[in-house]
């Protein structure tokens, strides 16, 4: 025989509101809890898609090509040609959202009172931009203007440590594929400031012609960044263009290129779930305290649907109903409340009085909640399935009354 | 073939240093479509008998068959289906379910039998309407008094026509007037359509009604008569 479900989810409905205060104050325990699930795990997934795009940015791109050698020596000995046909076929597919070349060597930059060793970036300054360099961080100057502009533009942490400013001159030294010095004077034409303070002391960019002429290598390239739709899941990106390299070039995508930065992402995901998980406990206590007085109010009751020929599982569906209505309601108005403070945050929290800590863990200083349908989801089906998993123990307490014995019960 | 054999039924209950005997080697033959009246003084087990052959009390010792069916060794879910097809109840105390309105209560039974909602409403406002209940459908068992919740209670269980109705202390609450409708509706039943009736009973004018009277004492069966009642 089937369970009869309509009546089982009226009687189930009705009984819930017997007692309105008590449900009421479970509702709301739900709705909390599950608005603290949201809102938290969107701010933790904010403040690691931060990081992580922080990393992206500074890598550039989603993935990246390199000479085979080039990870272990970033020197100018293991450099690319240019992009080939097919290379330039995958670039220009819709999979690609923007990509450059760059030459990226290791320097020593000069002024008058200090040097410092740096990372010489040689760009294309539009093929930066695209990729995700914002011309509004260049707070003195100019950025370049082309892969051939003569000039350097320098952190505005390095430009203190150099003693130098807007207009002054830096020599830039590295070395050439005959492992002779090659170096250079530059004029600073811009100072760009960034979310970390180690970005600004470590990387200088000038035009990618005037670099190559510099250090002699031609037309050849250090590497070639590439942007993507979707920084999660950068590995078919990196497939397609791995299809068309010669064997001597290999292409990582960033969770190869910054091993730390990807395993944030992973211990991310397993960190929303125990939050999750230990968020619901709190709750479940409450829960399962609602169905047990629940079922002890209406022993009678429950003996009396078995007299009169309801089988156990009924029963035990019956309450599992009133404990699905009961998440069901609390969950509704959680994921409204959620979203309704999540919203009005959009455009982020200020978090600058603890910038110096959130630069330490790569994060910048305004925290922009992020709410993903994913962990929206992950929310509402931790409740529920935990929640029935639950309210199995006073639902089969209910099942178990002898009728004759709960029939006796005052 | 008897509607219900009983053979040899014990139960005893521990009460201190004391054996309560709520059975006591009971035997009883009721053949299909009898009306059976129960008698006897508090704690003389005819609840206790009433509970045994609706499978809503384990034996200590003893058979009990519905057309040759072992009730006493039926399972959980066997006794459930039983009960719901089979056997109508009425208890001695009104045992309404109270979220329910009177037409839901009658209706309650039906709903978990399956039968079709237009069938039900049908069924129920007719038999609410027997027991005098008419205008009175949609209230609560709150909203209604002793005797009126009584007859929600008889409602429910003949509605669905059963084999048997066990019947504790029926007419308890009601009124001459209605005890007389009621019997009157039961006397009907049992002779129309064949239910068998077990009722148990303190009120003289409710036994006069039965064709067999059985006395019970101690748990045991002391006396039992058959009375014309033609």
């Amino acid at each position: 025989m089937s369970i009869p479900v309509r009546a089982m989810s009226k009687l189930a409905w009705r009984n819930l509101w017997r007692n309105y205060r008590r449900t009421l104050i479970m509702l709301l325990a739900i709705a909390v809890g599950a608005w603290a699930m949201i809102f938290m795990t969107a701010l933790l997934r904010g403040m690691v898609d931060d990081m992580v795009r922080q990393g992206i940015r500074a890598l550039p791109g989603h993935v990246q090509v390199h000479a085979a050698a080039y990870r272990d020596d970033p020197s100018v000995n293991h450099s690319l040609t240019a992009p080939d046909a097919a290379l330039l076929n995958i670039l220009a597919a819709d999979e690609v959202e923007a990509w450059t070349s760059r030459v990226k060597v290791p320097a020593m930059i000069s002024s008058e009172y200090d040097n410092r060793g740096v990372q010489l970036l040689g760009v294309d300054p539009a093929g930066e931009v695209e990729l995700g360099f914002e011309t509004a961080d260049v707070v003195e100057g100019r950025f370049l203007e082309g892969a051939d502009d003569p000039g350097i533009v320098i952190g505005r942490k390095l430009m203190q440590r150099l003693e130098t400013r807007l207009g002054k001159r830096v020599v830039i030294m590295s070395q050439d594929p005959d492992n002779a010095i090659a170096d250079r004077g530059f004029k600073v034409v811009g100072v760009f400031k960034a979310e970390l303070e180690s970005r600004e002391e470590s990387i200088v960019y000038a035009g990618r012609q005037v670099v190559q002429a510099m250090l002699g290598m031609g037309s050849d390239i250090s590497e070639i960044a590439v942007l993507g739709r979707d920084y999660r899941h950068p590995e078919p990106l990196a497939a397609h263009i791995r299809a068309v390299l010669p064997a001597d070039e290999v292409v990582l995508s960033w969770l190869r290129l910054d091993p730390y930065l990807a395993s944030m992402m992973a211990v991310m995901n397993g960190f929303v779930l125990v939050w999750m998980v230990v968020i619901f406990l709190a709750l479940s206590f409450g829960l399962v305290n609602t169905l047990m007085m629940a079922v002890f109010e209406r022993v009678r009751e429950i003996g009396l649907m078995r007299a009169l020929g309801m089988r156990p599982a009924a029963i035990v569906y019956q309450i599992l109903v009133e404990s699905l209505i009961l998440l069901a309601l609390g969950l509704l108005v959680g994921n409204l409340l959620a979203i309704g403070t999540i919203i009005p945050l959009r455009d982020g929290i200020d978090l600058s009085v603890v910038s110096e800590g959130m630069e330490m863990m790569g994060a910048s200083s305004v925290l922009y909640p992020l709410l993903l349908w994913t962990d929206l989801l992950l929310a509402n089906a931790v409740v529920i399935v935990l929640g029935i998993i639950t309210s199995l123990l006073p639902a089969w307490r209910a099942a178990q009354y002898r009728p004759v014995e709960a029939l006796g019960r005052a | 073939m008897a509607a219900i054999s009983c053979k040899d039924l014990c139960k005893y209950y521990q009460q201190g240093d004391s054996v309560i005997k709520g059975l006591d080697h009971v035997n009883l033959e009721i053949e299909q479509g009898s009306f059976i009246c129960l008698s006897g003084p508090s704690g003389s087990g005819k609840t206790t008998l009433l509970n045994a052959i609706g499978g809503l009390d384990a034996l200590d010792s003893g058979e009990i068959s519905i057309d040759g069916e072992r009730v006493d060794q039926l399972g959980k879910a066997a006794l459930s289906d039983l009960r719901l097809h089979h056997i109508g109840f009425v208890f001695q105390a009104y045992n309404l379910i109270p979220v329910l309105s009177a037409k839901e209560n009658v209706e309650f039974v039906m709903q978990i039998q399956g039968v079709g909602t237009a069938e039900r409403e049908r069924r129920s406002m007719k038999i609410l309407k027997e027991v005098g209940l008419e205008g009175m459908e949609h209230r609560r068992p709150a909203q209604l008094s002793g005797g009126q919740q009584q007859r929600v209670a008889v409602a429910r269980a003949i509605v669905s026509q059963p084999k048997l109705v066990l019947a504790d202390e029926p007419t308890a609450n009601l009124d001459s007037k209605s005890m007389e409708k009621l019997m009157g509706h039961f006397r009907e039943l049992n002779r129309v359509h064949g239910v068998t009736f077990l009722i148990a009973t303190h009120d003289q004018r409710v036994m006069e009604w039965a064709d067999r009277r059985i006395s019970m004492e101690d748990g045991r069966v002391i006396r039992d008569v058959l009375q014309n009642n033609g």
